[in-house]
């Protein structure tokens, strides 16, 4: 029976979701909290009950990215894998990463001092969108539409003195309808789609309380979505799309401990047995 | 169960498992399921939000 084991440090309803589907399809499972995991230099596979393969589902991204870094020394097949988790978890990676594999994505501008910034902002003109490289829910993606208003944010920024925080990454802002896609790609298949329309902001996430609605998976869809995951390195990604008007669709974001809460309202496809279903399979390779 | 803050009583779901959150209603103050044997629980304060938390 293979054994899988689900790494969390906070138990929301897609690790529990998960848990539960790998016992009904009969595998050996458990969870491992990541907060009281301890690993040394000289630790070994077998000192641990990592079993056969792990899903890592850390809410902090810090934490998840180290803690894989930890399981791949121990020669434990993890999905993600470190490389994708660093990929996806730094907004600025992954946009290179998209451009570099002729994934349609925003133009997007990286400027390394706020003076730097202002520069760019007068040069390519407002408004933009500024993202801090890492970070999730959309918390501190705020556009800027004039100087005031990007005098004030960077000078919060500079305030706040974070080290991330000297990495300005601002981004067109698309013209689109008021709403994006949230894709599930698992391994080579695209699992299920969601467009995710604004409540009333620019904003599209469900965490902010966008309400989901099942998307057709298109050609076009599958091909940007697959393009997007090989592009930084594959395996359990959520990829974000918007629908540019005049280029189509283009990816602005992969997430790589998607969440699935919403999506799994409308989705036809069992996301949670997809993902358990593909882990079991890296573990049999 | 009572809350460890405030003393107001805590319901906490039978279904509900170790690394799960409880928020209490009265303080609004968050905890973790640090173990849980039957109908007994052990809580430990939750962390906050982190600015890496997330996808």
């Amino acid at each position: 029976m293979p054994k899988i084991r689900i790494v969390y440090d906070r138990v929301r309803t897609e690790e529990k979701m998960l848990e539960e589907k790998a016992i009904e399809l009969g595998h050996d499972t458990k969870m491992v909290d990541a907060k009281v995991t301890q690993v040394n230099t000289e630790s070994k596979k077998n000192d641990f009950d990592f079993g056969d393969v792990v899903l890592e589902r850390c809410v902090s991204y810090f934490r998840g990215l180290h803690f894989t870094a930890c399981l791949e020394f121990l020669d434990v097949p993890v999905i993600n894998k470190y490389e994708v988790a660093n990929n996806c978890g730094n907004k600025m990676i992954t946009s290179l990463l998209l451009k570099k594999h002729n994934v349609p994505t925003p133009k997007t501008y990286f400027s390394f001092s706020h003076e730097a910034a202002l520069e760019n902002l007068e040069k390519v003109g407002y408004p933009l969108i500024i993202k801090p490289i890492v970070g999730s829910w959309g918390r501190g993606v705020i556009p800027l539409k004039d100087r005031e208003t990007a005098d004030a944010i960077i000078e919060v920024r500079e305030l706040s003195d974070g080290p991330l925080d000297r990495i300005y990454y601002l981004q067109e802002m698309i013209k689109r309808p008021p709403r994006d896609i949230r894709v599930i790609a698992v391994g080579d298949e695209v699992i299920s789609a969601m467009y995710r329309t604004s409540s009333g902001g620019f904003k599209t996430n469900i965490a902010l309380g966008a309400e989901p609605i099942l998307c057709e998976i298109t050609k076009e869809l599958e091909d940007v979505c697959m393009k997007a995951s090989k592009a930084v390195g594959g395996g359990i990604l959520g990829v974000d799309i918007m629908e540019d008007e005049k280029r189509g669709l283009v990816v602005h974001e992969v997430n790589n401990t998607v969440e699935f809460k919403g999506l799994s309202k409308v989705s036809k496809k069992n996301i949670p047995k997809e993902m358990i279903d593909f882990a079991i399979k890296q573990a049999i390779k | 169960m009572n809350c460890p803050e405030c003393d107001a009583m805590l319901k906490i779901p039978d279904d509900a498992g170790v690394g799960e959150i409880v928020s209490c209603p009265d303080c609004g103050a968050d905890f973790e399921i640090a173990s849980k044997n039957g109908t007994t629980c052990q809580l430990k304060h939750a962390e906050k939000v982190g600015e890496d938390w997330g996808e």
